[in-house]
């Protein structure tokens, strides 16, 4: 899975998808409920459904970071299912509210 | 990351949200990313490398930064004000290219080679018409999403390259998503064609807060749409906060919807922040200082900044409304010396930066280092506390006998002199010194040179007395408010007799 800058993912078991905003520094597959992510063109496959350790949601407009790796993803479309890496949850990363300057 | 995936999330996420224009006749955001959509299949059916844009700020700007995206040509918006002569030449260097171009200006730029026009009005009906037909767009590597030529006061304009990487990041790392309170309203009046408008259409969006656009700057036009649209964020050069204080004051208007006004583009000078606070109490006022080359800004003065210093003791929080805060988390920011070395804090220095949001890099010439790190040319130190104190571009600063004398602090002082209403310091050539402080003067009232000169000495250090103090009756300015050193210290140089006699 080539997680490089500005690749686009979606779940294979709900209607959430992700952009990759920062690479990861090793190989990892990206899951959402436990399952591997899919190329935005690739059919979602039948019968899989959201492992029940990753129950939960990815939610529009949060960036999700693996400490590990590095890797940075910002959910564009939200959906069913906890994202990961390697089975491990990435965690929201806190957003630093800034006062607006433009 | 693709720029015009800002706008497909906010569309996704706040459909039927005002996303620009008067409350009365507003465009949802679904309405403007399907109006995308359709501006960039009509754009699309064009050959061309880049998308131009010349003309006011108006619903266009947004459109046509979002369909050029979506077709991965670069986004140009030229300084429609540039003489014809200029503005053609300028629009030739982005052949093959289609332009869109306000109708009245079309006369102005017709012909130049390699250039298909669309007249605006055509353009934003167009996409309107076909904004509910199903566009098939290819999916393009988003690579450089605009091109913005740089003012240059000298030689031919430079074009800064930003990518949609570099803007994306700016826009994703500083703003919430959809963070706007339903009924927000920005009021966006500086020129397409500079960077703030750019990014004022992308944080806007990206934060589902409506966009106003004012097509152009007058500050009796600012305050009517401040009043009517209820604008509650804004962002202003210094030259204009001062203009649209004038206004407030003169029909006694207190803004009551404002909420936040940021401030940037330039030196803002002591005594118009603090008037602006005195006025508007209730706003909260954000200082932003960036580039061009750094997707505008990368540090930033806070409210709580503005209003500790305003009530502190200790002067060295004081002294920091004069600062422009401290750098965005995720930037780094160094003061470096001449050659590149870092230098201890307090010391002046030139500002570099590093991080995701910084080009560097114009078409043809990069200046961003390999390892990242950029060299702003902006002269300036860090306080105690890591706040960023300009002094304003590296080639200004003057070098009276071995001793870096910065013209920021000596006009500061001269302005609060009762009699100044203007003022610029500038190096002139001096054989024993190298270079000589010299001060050119716009008075409301009548003032002499020796009794600026005492002023000045009442306040700072003997070397940074000007040695010599001109009179003029106005000082030479770009649109967008910046000062025009280089044009004036070629008035300074060439004008061989002392002017003192001008004083009375």
């Amino acid at each position: 899975m080539d997680l490089k800058p500005g690749s686009r993912w979606k779940s294979a078991v709900s209607s959430a998808e992700v952009v990759v905003v920062r690479p990861p520094s090793a190989p990892v597959v990206l899951e959402c409920g436990g399952v591997a992510m899919l190329a935005p063109t690739a059919e979602r496959p039948a019968g899989l459904a959201i492992d029940p350790a990753h129950a939960g949601a990815s939610l529009m407009g949060k960036r999700y970071v693996d400490a590990d790796t590095g890797l940075e993803a910002l959910c564009a479309k939200p959906g069913e299912g906890a994202l990961s890496v390697n089975g491990r949850p990435l965690t929201v990363r806190d957003a630093k509210k800034l006062p607006s300057s433009d | 990351m693709h720029t015009a995936l800002l706008l497909e999330m906010a569309a996704e996420a706040l459909g039927d949200r005002p996303a620009m224009g008067p409350s009365a006749s507003a465009v949802t955001y679904a309405g403007l990313w399907a109006q995308a959509r359709a501006a960039a299949a009509e754009l699309g059916r064009l050959p061309a490398d880049n998308v131009v844009h010349i003309g006011l700020n108006s619903p266009a700007v947004p459109l046509a930064i979002f369909a050029s995206g979506l077709l991965g040509r670069p986004f140009a918006p030229l300084n429609y004000r540039l003489p014809d002569e200029d503005l053609r030449r300028l629009l030739a260097r982005t052949a093959p290219a289609v332009a869109v171009v306000d109708d009245d200006m079309t006369a102005r730029v017709a012909g130049v080679s390699g250039v298909e026009i669309i007249p605006r009005s055509l353009f934003e009906a167009n996409a309107l018409a076909d904004a509910d037909l199903e566009h098939d767009l290819p999916f393009v590597e988003p690579d450089i999403a605009v091109l913005l030529f740089t003012s240059g006061t000298t030689g031919e304009p430079k074009a800064a390259i930003l990518r949609h990487r570099h803007l994306a990041s700016y826009v994703i790392s500083t703003v919430e998503f959809a963070g706007a309170e339903e009924g927000e309203a920005a009021l966006v009046s500086v020129p397409p064609y500079h960077i703030a408008g750019v990014s004022a259409v992308l944080t806007g969006i990206y934060g589902g807060r409506r966009i106003v656009h004012l097509s152009a700057f007058t500050p009796e036009a600012w305050v009517d749409a401040a009043v009517t649209e209820r604008i509650t964020h804004a962002m202003v050069v210094p030259t204009m906060l001062g203009r649209i204080l004038d206004v407030l004051e003169a029909r006694d208007e207190t803004l009551p919807h404002l909420h936040s006004l940021s401030y940037g583009g330039g030196r803002m000078p002591p005594s118009v922040i603090e008037r602006a606070l005195n006025r508007l109490p209730h706003v909260n006022f954000v200082n932003a200082y960036g580039l061009t080359e750094t997707s505008s800004t990368i540090s930033v003065l806070r409210p709580d900044d503005h209003r500790a210093a305003r009530t502190s003791d200790d002067p060295a929080v004081r002294r920091r409304l004069g600062s422009v805060g401290r750098p965005l988390p995720g930037l780094e920011l160094e003061i470096r010396g001449p050659e590149g070395e870092a230098v201890p804090r307090g010391e002046t220095g030139e500002v570099w930066v590093r991080g995701e949001q910084i080009s560097g890099e114009y078409l043809g010439r990069k200046l961003i280092r390999d390892d990242g790190w950029f060299p702003t040319k902006d002269s300036g130190w860090l306080d105690e506390a890591g706040y960023l104190f300009i002094e304003g571009r590296l080639d200004d600063v003057i070098v009276r006998g071995g001793e870096n004398i910065s013209p920021g602090e000596i006009e500061d002082a001269l302005r609060t002199h009762p009699s100044v209403a203007d003022v610029a310091v500038l190096g002139a050539p001096d054989d024993e010194w190298g270079e000589r402080v010299v001060a050119v003067v716009v008075t409301r009232t009548p003032a002499n040179a020796e009794e600026l000169k005492a002023w000045v000495r009442g306040r700072l250090r003997s070397t940074k007395v000007p040695g010599d103090i001109q009179f003029r009756a106005e000082l030479p300015y770009n649109d967008t408010g910046k000062l025009l050193r280089r044009v004036l210290k070629a008035q300074i140089v060439s004008a061989k007799e002392p002017q003192d006699a001008a004083a009375s």
